[in-house]
C-alpha cells in the first residue's frame, strides 16, 4: 500500500512532465515545418529550429 | 540546375510598384524589423530551402530568411526604408515567388486551442484509464477509492478545460433554442462526472470518469482533423498568386508619384497603369492607347482596344502600352466589389444545405434524452431505487454518447481531401465533399475553363511562301505580345531586309521595303479593301502587302487538357453538362460543338446567377466550374463549385473545390471521390447504428458497467477510423494523366494573365 504513495505520483509526474513538453514544442512552433526538419538535419551548417 | 528548377514559362512582369507592394504588405515587428512572407510554389526538397536561405541571406538588409518545406513558403526578415530585391533574387535562382499577405495566416489560434485540448485529453485520459485498470482489476475498497478520488483530480481540470470547447458551442446553440452534436455530448459527459464524483463520495464500487475522458479525447480527435483539413486547405488556396492588386501609382497635381494602397484611392484621382498590371478600381482611360485582357472580369477571350475615353471595370489587365487613367469609383463601390456583394447574395440561398452530421444530431439528440428519461423513470417506477435509475440512464448516455458519429464523418472527410490532394485538388470543407457526391448537373464557364487559360495565336489562312517568315521579321520590331508570339515564328529563316520600319500604337506596324508597303497589324487597318477577304476580317492580326491580306492570325481558343475526357467521364457518371459563358456566341457555339454539349452564351454574372438558380429550382445538385470574376457570383450560387488554379483570387475564395493541375479530369475523379466517401459514411453510420442498437437495451437494462462502457466506446471509434481508411483503395488509378504531347510553343502568346 505504501508503494502508492511513491508510484502513483511518479506516473502522474512522468506524463505531465511529457504534456509539458509537448505544449512546449508546440508553442515552440516545431510542427510548422515537419517535412523541412527532417531534410534539415542533412544540412552542413547547423542551424537551430526556427526563432 | 538541379530537380527543382521549374520549367521556363513566359511570364508578362509587372513592372513597377513591387518594391511598394512588398512594403505595404510587409508587417513591421521590433527593434525595426519587418517581415514579408513569400509563397514560392516550387519549393521541392532540402535542396530548395539551402539555395534560397543562402541567395536571401546574401541579400543587404536581410536579417534571416526561413523557407518552409511543408508549406512551400519563405519567410524573410529585413530592415531598411526599402525592401530587398526578394523576387529578383529567388527569379535568379529559378524561383517564382508571390507575395502573401503576413497578415491574413497569423498563427490559427483555434487550431492551437484544439491540439493544446487535446493533449490535455490524451494525458488525462491514459493516466485515468491507468488507474481504472487497477480498480476493474479488483482493487480492495480503500485504494479504490484512493484512485477514484485521484482520477476526479485528474478529470475536473481536464474537463473545465479541454471540455470547454463542447460546452461553448453547446451553450451558444442551446441559447438560439437549436440543438447540435456538442449538446448531447456535453449533457452526456457533465452527468457522467457528477455521477462519478456522487459515487466517490459515498465510497461507490462504480466510477465513470475514464468514460467521460475519454470521450472527450476521442471526440477531439474528429473536431481537430476537421479543422486541419479546412484550413489546410484554405491556406493553400490563399498561398496561390493574388492577382487582385494591393496599390496603385497615383501621379498627384503636382507631379509627383505615389504609391497608394487600393482602400485609399479615392474618384478623380489619375492613376498610372503600366502594361502588365491589372485596373485597381473602376476608371476611365485619360490618355494612352492600349488592348486589355477582360477574360477574368467578362470570360471574353479576345483581347479588347482601350482609347481615352473608354471605361475600366476594376480586374481588367492592362496588355501592351501604359495607361493615364482617372478613379471614378472607390475601391469598394468597384466592380470587384460589386461582385462580392452578388456573391453574398448569392451565398444566402446555399444556406440551407446542412451537413449530414448535423442533420443527425438533430434526430439524434432527442431520441438519446428521451430513451434516458424513459429509463430512469421506468426504473424508478420498477424498482423505486433512485440511485439505480440515476446509473442506468447515465449507462444509456455515456454507452449512446455519439462518439462514432463524431468522428465518422471527419475521419472519411480527412482521408477523402487527402486522396484529393494527391490528385492535385483542394477541398475548403467536408460539407462541399457531401453536396458534391450529389452532383447531377454540371455547368463549365468557357475562357481559362474549358479553354487553356492561354489563349493561342494560330495561322488561320496564309498565302504561303514566305509570307510567314515576313510576318515574325516584321514582328520583331515590336513588344506588343502578338507580335513577340509571331515573332518566334521566325527563327529559321533570314530576315529581309527593310528600308523603314514604324509602329503605329493601337494599329500595327508597318514597314516599307522599296514601293511596297507591309502592315502588320489590326485587319481594318492593314487591309485596304475589306471585300476582298471576309475571313480577314474575322483575323485579330492580319498581314498585308500593298493592302492586299497575305496571312491571317486568330486567336484561337485552345481546350483545356482533358476536357474531352472529362465531359465524357461526367456523362457516364450521369450528370448533365453545360456551357455557361460571357463570351461572344459563335466562340461558345465552336466550343459546345467540339465537346458536344449544349450552351449558354454573353451570360452576365446576374444571368449565370439565374440560370443556377433554375436548375437548382428543378430539383438538381449543380456543379459550378468556372475561374472568372463573372464567375465567382455563379459559383456562390451552386450547390458546390471548382476552380482552376489559375483563376481569379476572388474566384478561388468562391469554389470549394481548386483544382491545381492543368487537366479537367480533376473534375471527374473530384466526383468519384466524392462518392466513395459518401458511400463510407452511410457504411460509418450503419455502424453506428448498429453497435447502438446492441449496447442500449443492455444499459437500460442497467448491465453496463464502465469496464463495457469504455471498450464499447473505444472499439466503435476505432472501427469506424479503419473503415474510413478504406476510401481510396477501391477507385480506379486514373491520376495518372496520359501523357500530353506538348505541341511546340511558336504560337503559344504566353500567359495573358
Amino acid at each position: 500500500m505504501i508503494d502508492f504513495f511513491f508510484l502513483v505520483p511518479i506516473a502522474i509526474g512522468l506524463g505531465l512532465a511529457g504534456l509539458a513538453s509537448f505544449m512546449w514544442t508546440l508553442k515552440n512552433d516545431q510542427y510548422d515545418d515537419l517535412e523541412g526538419a527532417a531534410e534539415r538535419i542533412l544540412f552542413e551548417r547547423n542551424d537551430g529550429p526556427a526563432s | 540546375m538541379s530537380c527543382c528548377a521549374p520549367g521556363a514559362e513566359f511570364y508578362l512582369h509587372r513592372a513597377a510598384g513591387i518594391d511598394d507592394e512588398i512594403l505595404l504588405a510587409s508587417r513591421p515587428m521590433n527593434d525595426g524589423l519587418r517581415q514579408t512572407d513569400l509563397s514560392v510554389p516550387d519549393i521541392h526538397c532540402g535542396g530548395c530551402l539551402q539555395r534560397i536561405e543562402a541567395a536571401l541571406r546574401k541579400l543587404d538588409g536581410v536579417a534571416s530568411a526561413r523557407a518552409n518545406l511543408s508549406a512551400r513558403r519563405v519567410t524573410v526578415f529585413w530592415r531598411g526604408t526599402a525592401p530587398p530585391p526578394l523576387m529578383q533574387a529567388l527569379k535568379a535562382i529559378g524561383y517564382d515567388a508571390h507575395l502573401r499577405d503576413t497578415g491574413a495566416d497569423k498563427q490559427d489560434k483555434a487550431l492551437g486551442q484544439l491540439v493544446r485540448a487535446l493533449a490535455v485529453a490524451g494525458f488525462a485520459s491514459s493516466n485515468i484509464m491507468l488507474l481504472s485498470v487497477s480498480v476493474w482489476s479488483g482493487a480492495e475498497a480503500a485504494t479504490r477509492d484512493l484512485f477514484h478520488w485521484i482520477s476526479a483530480l485528474i478529470a475536473l481540470p481536464t474537463l473545465a478545460y479541454s471540455g470547454r470547447i463542447f460546452f461553448v458551442s453547446a451553450w451558444r446553440s442551446l441559447r438560439h433554442g437549436r440543438t447540435n452534436m456538442d449538446v448531447p455530448i456535453s449533457v452526456g459527459v457533465l452527468l457522467t462526472f457528477a455521477m462519478s464524483l456522487y459515487e466517490t463520495i459515498h465510497h461507490g464500487p462504480y466510477a465513470y470518469f475514464d468514460a467521460a475522458v475519454s470521450l472527450l479525447f476521442f471526440l477531439l480527435i474528429g473536431r481537430t482533423l476537421d479543422h486541419v483539413m479546412r484550413e489546410r486547405a484554405r491556406q493553400a488556396v490563399r498561398g496561390l498568386a493574388r492577382l487582385s492588386p494591393r496599390g496603385a501609382l497615383v501621379l498627384r497635381d503636382d507631379g509627383s508619384r505615389f504609391y497608394l494602397p487600393v482602400d485609399e484611392i479615392e474618384p478623380g484621382m489619375t492613376i498610372l497603369l503600366a502594361a502588365g498590371e491589372r485596373v485597381p478600381v473602376d476608371a476611365r482611360v485619360i490618355k494612352g492607347t492600349s488592348e486589355l485582357d477582360l477574360s477574368l472580369v467578362s470570360g471574353e477571350s479576345t483581347p479588347r482596344r482601350a482609347g481615352e475615353g473608354t471605361v475600366l471595370q476594376a480586374g481588367v489587365l492592362n496588355l501592351t502600352a501604359p495607361l493615364t487613367i482617372a478613379a471614378t469609383t472607390t475601391a469598394k463601390d468597384s466592380f470587384l466589389a460589386e461582385m462580392v456583394r452578388m456573391m453574398e447574395a448569392a451565398e444566402s440561398g446555399r444556406s440551407s444545405y446542412r451537413r449530414i452530421a448535423d442533420r443527425a444530431a438533430q434526430l439524434y439528440a432527442p431520441v438519446v434524452h428521451s430513451f434516458a428519461l424513459l429509463t430512469f423513470i421506468g426504473w424508478i417506477i420498477a424498482s423505486g431505487d433512485a440511485h439505480f435509475a440515476m446509473t442506468a440512464a447515465i449507462a444509456v448516455l455515456i454507452v449512446t454518447c455519439p462518439c462514432a458519429l463524431g468522428l465518422a464523418v471527419p475521419m472519411v472527410h480527412v482521408v477523402a481531401a487527402r486522396r484529393l490532394f494527391e490528385k492535385g485538388i483542394m477541398i475548403k470543407d467536408g460539407g462541399a465533399l457531401e453536396r458534391l457526391a450529389g452532383v447531377d448537373a454540371v455547368m463549365f464557364d468557357k475562357t481559362g475553363t474549358l479553354t487553356s487559360p492561354q489563349p493561342r495565336l494560330a495561322v488561320q489562312r496564309s498565302a504561303g511562301g514566305d509570307a510567314l517568315a515576313l510576318a515574325a521579321a516584321i514582328s520583331a520590331h515590336s513588344r506588343h505580345p502578338y507580335a513577340q508570339a509571331i515573332a518566334t515564328l521566325g527563327h529559321d529563316s533570314q530576315a529581309p531586309a527593310f528600308d523603314t520600319v514604324s509602329e503605329i500604337p493601337g494599329s500595327g506596324i508597318e514597314a516599307r521595303r522599296g514601293n511596297d508597303v507591309y502592315r502588320l497589324g489590326r485587319p481594318d487597318w492593314a487591309i485596304a479593301d475589306r471585300r476582298s477577304s471576309p475571313a480577314a476580317r474575322d483575323a485579330t492580326v492580319v498581314l498585308s502587302i500593298n493592302g492586299k491580306s497575305q496571312v491571317c492570325f486568330g486567336l484561337d481558343d485552345q481546350l483545356r487538357a482533358g476536357a474531352a475526357e472529362a465531359v465524357a467521364e461526367l456523362r457516364r457518371l450521369g450528370a448533365f453538362c453545360e456551357i455557361l459563358s460571357g463570351d461572344s456566341d459563335a466562340r461558345v457555339r465552336k466550343i459546345a460543338e467540339r465537346l458536344g454539349l449544349t450552351c449558354v452564351a454573353n451570360a452576365r454574372p446576374a444571368d449565370k446567377i439565374r440560370h443556377v438558380e433554375a436548375f437548382k429550382q428543378a430539383g438538381n445538385t449543380v456543379l459550378m466550374v468556372g475561374d472568372g470574376l463573372n464567375d465567382a457570383p455563379a459559383l456562390r450560387a451552386a450547390d458546390v463549385s471548382m476552380a482552376p488554379a489559375s483563376a481569379s483570387d476572388i474566384g478561388r475564395n468562391a469554389a470549394d473545390l481548386v483544382f491545381l493541375r492543368d487537366s479537367l479530369q480533376a473534375v471527374p475523379e473530384a466526383i468519384a471521390v466524392a462518392r466513395a466517401a459518401a458511400a463510407l459514411v452511410r457504411q460509418n453510420f450503419a455502424l453506428a447504428v448498429v453497435y447502438n442498437v446492441i449496447a442500449i437495451p443492455l444499459a437500460v437494462a442497467g448491465a453496463v458497467n464502465p469496464l463495457l462502457a469504455a471498450i464499447a466506446m473505444s472499439l466503435s471509434s476505432v472501427t469506424v477510423v479503419i473503415n474510413a481508411l478504406r476510401l481510396g483503395r477501391g477507385l480506379p488509378e486514373r491520376s495518372r494523366r496520359p501523357a500530353v504531347v506538348r505541341e511546340r510553343a511558336p504560337v503559344l502568346l504566353g500567359a495573358l494573365k
